[in-house]
C-alpha cells in the first residue's frame, strides 16, 4: 500500500510504517475498511484491506470536498481566473 | 534474516497492546518491516543495508505506539461524535420541537467538551457539589430510614403505644401492667387487639455447649395488633399463655434458617430452653421483629389471669386502634376503663391509690415510641449537610461567574454574529444542569460509601439502622436536587449575560463598567454568603465539642471505665437448688475473681450505672410521714452484693458500705446515694441511721448505713437518679406481695471486676474459666466494660459533633476557597490599577493593607450574618447540646475569631501577590 502511494504521486508521497499504520488502524474503527488475514503456503500471513461500503461514500465525500476545496484554493493562488 | 516479529515485540512499547489484538498488531508491522528487507535485498542492497531500510520505517518505536493509541481511542470519540450528529440530523429532519431536542443535544455535547477541557475547574466543580449533594444524600437517606418511612407493619398508622400517666407518683411516664391490659382485652372497643410485649434471653444448646440468645416474650394480643401472623403454624393463643398449659414457642425467620435449615418441619418438634421442653408452634414472617429488637424466639408471658393484681407497671404495650378509631376516641373509653382494672383484679393499686397518683392513660404513635428523641439529632446534622450543599452551590456559583466573565467577549462576538438568545439560554442551562447532574452522581457515589462509614460509626442505639437505605425515593430525591442546583447554577451567569453589553464587551479593558461592579457586588456576596454559613456550622460544632467536654466531666457514679469489666452470672436452681445457699455461691465466685491476676475489687449488683435494669417503686421515709393522700415518690432500686461500690468506683460519702456479712445475715439495712440524702436531710452525715421502706404502705424499716456519690443512671446527659441500694437477699421484702418470712433473691446478678487487666487477650478467659467453674450450666452474658456503657450513653453526642465538625471542616474549607478566589480574581482584575499605583510611588504594604481590606471586609460581614444565622439555627441545637448555652459567648467569640483569621489568611496571599506587581509588567500587559 505504501508503495502504490508512493508510486502514484510519482514519489513526492511516501509513508512510513509509523504513519501509515496508526491511519489504517483508525480507518478501520471507523468502519471505513475491512482488514483480513490471509494465509498463504510457505510465507508468513499478511493482512489485507478493502474498502466498505461506508468507507466508499466516505471516499465519495472527501473527494468531493478535496475537488471543491483545490479548485477554491487553486482560484485564490491562481488570480488570473479570477 | 532478523526474527522481525520478535523484533518488533521488544522495540513496540506494548503497554496498550496486549492479547490477541496486540499479537496482531505486531504482526501486521513485522510484515512491513520483512517486505522493506526483502524490497532492499530485491534491489541489490547488502544485507546490512537491507536491515537498515527496514529499520528506517519506523523512526520512533514511542510515538507509533502513542498514535496507534491514539488512533484507536480517537476512533472510538469520533464514532461517538458521528452517532451523536446523525441522531441530532435524524431529530432535526422530524422538525417541530425535536429541533429543540436536537440543539440540546448538542449543547450537551459542547458542553461535555467544554468540560473536558478545563479539567481543574471541571474537577473542583464536581467535588463540590458532590460532597454536597453526596452528604445530603446520605443523611437524608437516614432521616427517611428512620423517622420519615412508616413502621414495617400492615396500616402502621393504627399502631399505638400504650402507656399509662400518673403525675401524682412522680412519674410521668408510667408502663402498662397487665392487669390493666386484660381490661383493655377483654373490654376496649377502641382497640382491634392489644398486647404485652418485652425483651428476654432463652438459654440454648448452641453449637459450643450453652448460649444465651436473645427472644422476645409477648400476650397473645401482640402480633395481631402488629397485624403480622407466622408464615409458618400458627400464632399463640389465650391458652398458650395461661400456667398451666403446654409451653410453646415461636421461632425467628432467621434463626429458623440458620439453626434449622428451613424446615418446615420443625413445627411440632420440642425445643429445650433453660432445662424446659418447648413446642415449636411457628415460624415468623422474614424480616419480622417487635419494635426493631432482634430476637431468636418467641415465648408467650405465662401467667394466671384470675390472679391478677394491679401491681408491676413496668411493661411495653402496643395497640391497633380498630378502622376509624382516633386515638382521642380510645383515649375516652381507656379513661373509663382504667378504674375497673382496680376492681377487677384486687391486692394491688386500688381504686383510691389510682385517684392519688391522678392515674390516665396515654397513647402514643407508636413510630414515636421507637424513634424516640434521635430525631432531634439527625435533624440537626441533616441541617448541617444542607448548609454543605449551600456552601457548595455558592462556591460553584461563584466558579461559573468567574468563568463565564472570561468567556464574555467570546460571547459577545457570537452575539454580534447572530446566535440566538435562546441558544445562550439552552448553552447555560445545559452546561450547569450537566454540571449539577454529574456532581450529583458524583454525590450519589460519596453518598453509597458514606452510609456504609455512617452505618459503622453511628450511634448504637439509632433505630431503624437496618431500614437506611439509598432507595428510589431517596435517590429521586438526590437527582431533584442536582437539576435544581444545575438550573440554579446557571442562572446567576445567565442572567449576566442577558444584560451583556456588547460593545463594552467587546472593547478593551472594559472593567470599570457598570456590569462589573454589579458582578463584583455579586461575587463578594457569594463568598461572605459562604463564610456566613460556615460560621453556623462552626458555631455548631464548637457547641458540640463544649456539650462532650461538659459530659466528660461529670461526675457519673463510677470511675476507670476502661478498668472496669461488667458480665452477668446466674445461679440457676439446678446449681444451687436451696435458696439459701445462692448467696455464697455468688460470694464464692467473687472471690475466685479477686483471686485473677491484677485484679483490685470485685462487687455485684442487679444493675450497673446506664444498663437501664433497675427497678422502681416508692419509698417511704420515717421521719417524714406522707401527708393523707399524697402518695411516695418512687425511687431506683438496685440490690447488691458485698464490694460493689469499690469495685464500680463510686466512693462513700458517708456510713458504710453493705458487706457480704448483711448479705448472708439478711441484715435490715439499705444504702441511698448523696442527692436523695442532701434533699431529705441535708447533710448526707445525717441520713446514717435512719430509716426507709417501701411497699403498697410503709412499715417494713431499714437502716440507712451508708450513702454514696451520685448516680448518671439514664445517661451521662441525663440528670443523676436518686437510687436505693437494697442487699441481694432480704427477708419479708414486699410482704404484701410475697409474704411476710418469704426470701426475697437475686440469683442473677451483674458482677463488676476492677483490674488492671481488662481488656488483655488472656484476661476475659480467666474470667470465663472463673464463671464455669461456680455456675456450669450458664454462660457468662454480656460481658462489656464500664468504658463501652459510657460511650453508648456519649453516641449520640460523638456523632452529632462528628458530623457537625466534617461539615463545619468542609464549609470553611469551601468558604476560605470561595474568599480566596474572589480577592485573588479582583487582584487579577486590577493588576494595572495596582501597577499605577506602585509606580506612582504607593509602597507595597499599602497594597497589601488595600486587599487585606477587602477580604476582610467580607470576612466581617460573613462573621456577622453568621453570627445571626447561629444564633438562630443553635436554638433548634438545644435538645442535643449539655451544660452549654445555645448563645455561648465562648463559642461563638472563638469561631468569629478563627474564621476571621482564616478569611485573612485565604486573602494574605493574593494581597502579597498584588504588592509584588511589577508596575512596568502590568502597564505593558494592557
Amino acid at each position: 500500500m505504501a508503495k502504490l502511494i508512493e508510486r502514484r504521486s510519482g514519489g513526492r508521497l511516501t509513508f512510513q510504517a509509523s504513519s501509515l499504520y496508526p491511519v489504517l488502524f483508525r480507518m478501520e474503527k471507523r468502519g471505513w475498511i475491512k482488514g483480513t488475514w490471509v494465509e498463504k503456503e510457505g510465507e508468513r500471513r499478511r493482512r489485507f484491506y478493502r474498502l466498505t461500503d461506508k468507507g466508499e461514500r466516505a471516499l465519495a465525500m472527501q473527494r468531493t470536498t478535496w475537488k471543491e476545496f483545490t479548485v477554491a484554493v487553486n482560484l485564490v493562488v491562481e488570480p488570473s481566473h479570477a | 534474516m532478523p526474527d522481525w516479529t520478535k523484533y518488533v515485540r521488544e522495540n513496540l512499547p506494548g503497554g496498550g497492546f496486549r492479547g490477541e489484538l496486540g499479537a496482531e498488531i505486531q504482526e501486521e508491522i513485522a510484515t512491513h518491516l520483512e517486505d522493506a528487507y526483502a524490497e532492499a535485498l530485491r534491489r541489490g542492497a547488502t544485507e546490512d543495508d537491507a536491515v537498515a531500510r527496514a529499520l528506517a520505517e519506523v523512526d520512533d518505536w514511542e510515538r507509533l505506539a502513542e498514535r496507534i493509541a491514539a488512533s484507536r481511542r480517537r476512533a472510538a470519540e469520533a464514532w461517538g461524535t458521528e452517532g451523536a450528529e446523525a441522531t441530532e440530523a435524524a431529530l432535526r429532519r422530524r422538525g417541530g420541537g425535536w429541533g429543540a431536542a436536537a440543539d440540546m443535544l448538542q449543547e450537551f455535547r459542547y458542553a461535555l467538551r467544554r468540560l473536558k477541557k478545563a479539567p481543574t475547574f471541571t474537577v473542583v466543580v464536581l467535588l463540590s457539589l458532590g460532597v454536597g449533594i453526596g452528604a445530603t444524600t446520605a443523611i437524608y437517606s437516614v432521616v427517611k430510614g428512620v423517622l420519615l418511612d412508616p413502621l414495617p407493619y400492615p396500616e402502621p398508622d393504627r399502631l399505638v403505644a400504650v402507656w399509662n400517666s400518673a403525675p401524682g407518683s412522680g412519674e410521668a411516664l408510667l408502663p402498662q401492667s397487665f392487669g390493666v391490659n386484660a381490661v383493655y382485652e377483654d373490654d376496649a372497643r377502641s382497640f382491634e387487639s392489644v398486647g404485652i410485649w418485652g425483651t428476654t434471653t432463652s438459654l440454648v444448646n448452641g453449637e459450643d455447649g450453652p448460649e444465651e440468645v436473645p427472644a422476645v416474650a409477648v400476650t397473645h394480643g401482640l402480633f395481631p395488633a402488629l397485624g403480622v401472623q407466622p408464615a409458618l403454624g400458627r400464632g399463640f393463643t389465650f391458652e398458650d399463655t395461661q400456667v398451666g398449659s403446654p409451653r410453646t414457642t415461636i421461632l425467628d425467620h432467621d434463626y429458623w434458617v440458620r439453626r434449622y435449615d428451613a424446615d418446615p418441619g420443625v413445627i411440632g418438634t420440642t425445643v429445650i430452653i433453660a432445662d424446659v421442653p418447648r413446642e415449636i408452634i411457628g415460624v415468623m414472617p422474614e424480616g419480622f421483629r417487635v419494635m426493631d429488637r432482634p430476637a431468636s424466639f418467641y415465648h408467650p408471658y405465662r401467667y394466671t389471669k384470675a390472679d391478677l393484681t394491679l401491681t408491676q407497671f413496668t411493661f411495653r404495650s402496643i395497640a391497633r386502634l380498630r378502622d376509624g378509631v382516633t386515638a382521642e376516641q380510645a383515649l375516652e373509653e381507656m379513661a373509663r376503663l382504667l378504674p375497673m382494672a382496680a376492681e377487677r383484679y384486687p391486692g394491688g393499686v386500688s381504686l383510691e391509690m389510682l385517684r392519688e397518683i391522678e392515674a390516665a392513660p396515654v397513647l402514643h404513635s407508636l413510630k414515636a415510641d421507637l424513634v424516640g428523641n434521635v430525631g432531634n439529632v439527625l435533624w440537626v446534622v441533616l441541617g448541617g449537610v444542607g448548609i454543605i450543599l449551600l456552601v457548595a452551590c455558592a462556591n460553584v456559583a461563584n466558579l461559573l461567574l468567574v468563568q463565564s466573565e472570561s468567556q464574555e467577549r467570546a460571547l459577545a462576538v457570537q452575539s454580534a454574529l447572530g446566535s440566538s438568545r435562546r441558544r445562550m439560554v439552552l448553552r447555560f442551562l445545559t452546561e450547569s444542569l450537566t454540571l449539577g447532574v454529574l456532581g450529583g452522581m458524583v454525590g450519589i457515589g460519596l453518598a453509597v460509601g458514606g452510609l456504609r462509614i455512617l452505618r459503622a460509626v453511628g450511634p448504637a442505639d439509632l433505630p431503624r439502622l437496618g431500614s437506611i437505605d439509598l432507595d428510589a425515593g431517596v435517590l429521586s430525591l438526590a437527582l431533584l436536587v442536582s437539576v435544581l442546583v444545575g438550573v440554579t447554577l446557571g442562572v446567576l451567569p445567565l442572567v449576566r449575560a442577558w444584560r451583556l453589553d456588547l460593545s463594552s464587551s467587546l472593547k478593551e479593558g472594559g472593567r470599570g463598567s457598570g456590569a462589573g461592579r454589579r458582578r463584583g457586588t455579586a461575587r463578594n456576596a457569594l463568598a461572605a454568603a459562604q463564610l456566613a454559613l460556615a460560621m453556623v456550622l462552626m458555631v455548631g460544632s464548637g457547641l458540640m465539642i463544649r456539650t462532650f467536654i461538659s459530659l466528660s466531666h461529670v461526675a457519673p457514679g463510677f470511675s476507670d471505665p476502661d478498668r472496669v469489666l461488667t458480665f452477668g452470672a446466674t445461679a440457676t436452681a439446678t446449681e444451687v437448688p436451696d435458696d439459701n445457699d445462692v448467696t455464697r455461691a455468688h460470694q464464692a465466685l467473687a472471690d475466685r475473681l479477686a483471686q485473677l491476676p491484677g485484679v483490685e475489687s470485685v462487687g455485684l449488683s442487679s444493675s450497673v450505672p446506664m444498663d437501664g435494669r433497675a427497678g422502681f417503686d416508692p419509698i417511704y421515709i420515717e421521719d417524714f410521714p406522707l401527708p393523707e393522700g399524697q402518695q411516695a415518690p418512687v425511687k431506683r432500686f438496685k440490690w447488691i452484693g458485698g464490694g460493689y461500690h469499690e469495685a464500680i468506683g463510686n466512693p462513700l460519702v458517708a456510713g458504710r458500705a453493705i458487706t457480704w456479712d448483711d448479705v448472708h445475715g439478711l441484715t435490715r439495712v439499705v444504702m441511698i446515694t448523696e442527692g436523695f440524702a442532701r434533699r431529705v436531710w441535708g447533710d448526707p452525715a445525717k441520713a446514717v441511721g435512719r430509716r426507709i421502706s417501701t411497699g403498697f404502705s410503709a412499715g417494713d424499716w431499714r437502716e440507712i448505713v451508708g450513702v454514696v456519690g451520685d448516680v448518671r443512671d439514664d445517661g451521662l446527659d441525663q440528670d443523676p437518679v436518686d437510687v436505693v441500694y437494697w442487699p441481694m437477699a432480704m427477708r419479708g421484702f414486699w410482704a404484701e406481695t410475697s409474704g411476710p418470712d418469704a426470701l426475697f433473691l437475686q440469683r442473677g446478678m451483674t458482677y463488676v471486676v476492677r483490674s488492671s487487666q481488662v481488656g488483655t487477650p488472656g484476661f476475659m478467659d480467666q474470667v470465663r474459666e472463673a464463671v464455669r467453674a461456680s455456675f456450669p450450666g450458664r454462660p457468662l452474658a454480656n460481658p462489656r466494660t464500664m468504658a463501652s456503657l459510657q460511650h453508648d450513653s456519649l453516641a449520640r453526642t460523638s456523632f452529632t459533633l462528628v458530623m457537625l465538625g466534617i461539615a463545619a471542616a468542609m464549609a470553611l474549607l469551601l468558604g476560605s476557597i470561595g474568599t480566596y478566589g474572589v480577592v485573588a480574581y479582583a487582584v487579577g482584575q486590577r493588576t494595572r490599577e495596582m501597577g499605577l499605583r506602585i509606580a506612582m510611588g504607593a509602597e507595597p504594604r499599602v497594597v497589601t493593607a488595600m486587599v487585606l481590606r477587602q477580604g476582610l471586609a467580607l470576612g466581617v460581614i460573613g462573621v456577622a450574618a453568621g453570627v445571626l444565622g447561629a444564633a438562630g439555627a443553635s436554638r433548634l441545637m438545644d435538645a442535643v447540646l449539655f451544660g452549654v448555652s445555645p448563645v455561648d459567648p465562648l463559642t461563638y467569640g472563638a469561631m468569629a475569631g478563627g474564621l476571621l483569621a482564616i478569611a485573612a489568611l485565604a486573602t494574605w496571599v493574593p494581597a502579597r501577590r498584588a504588592a509584588r506587581v511589577d508596575p512596568m509588567v502590568a502597564l505593558r500587559a494592557e
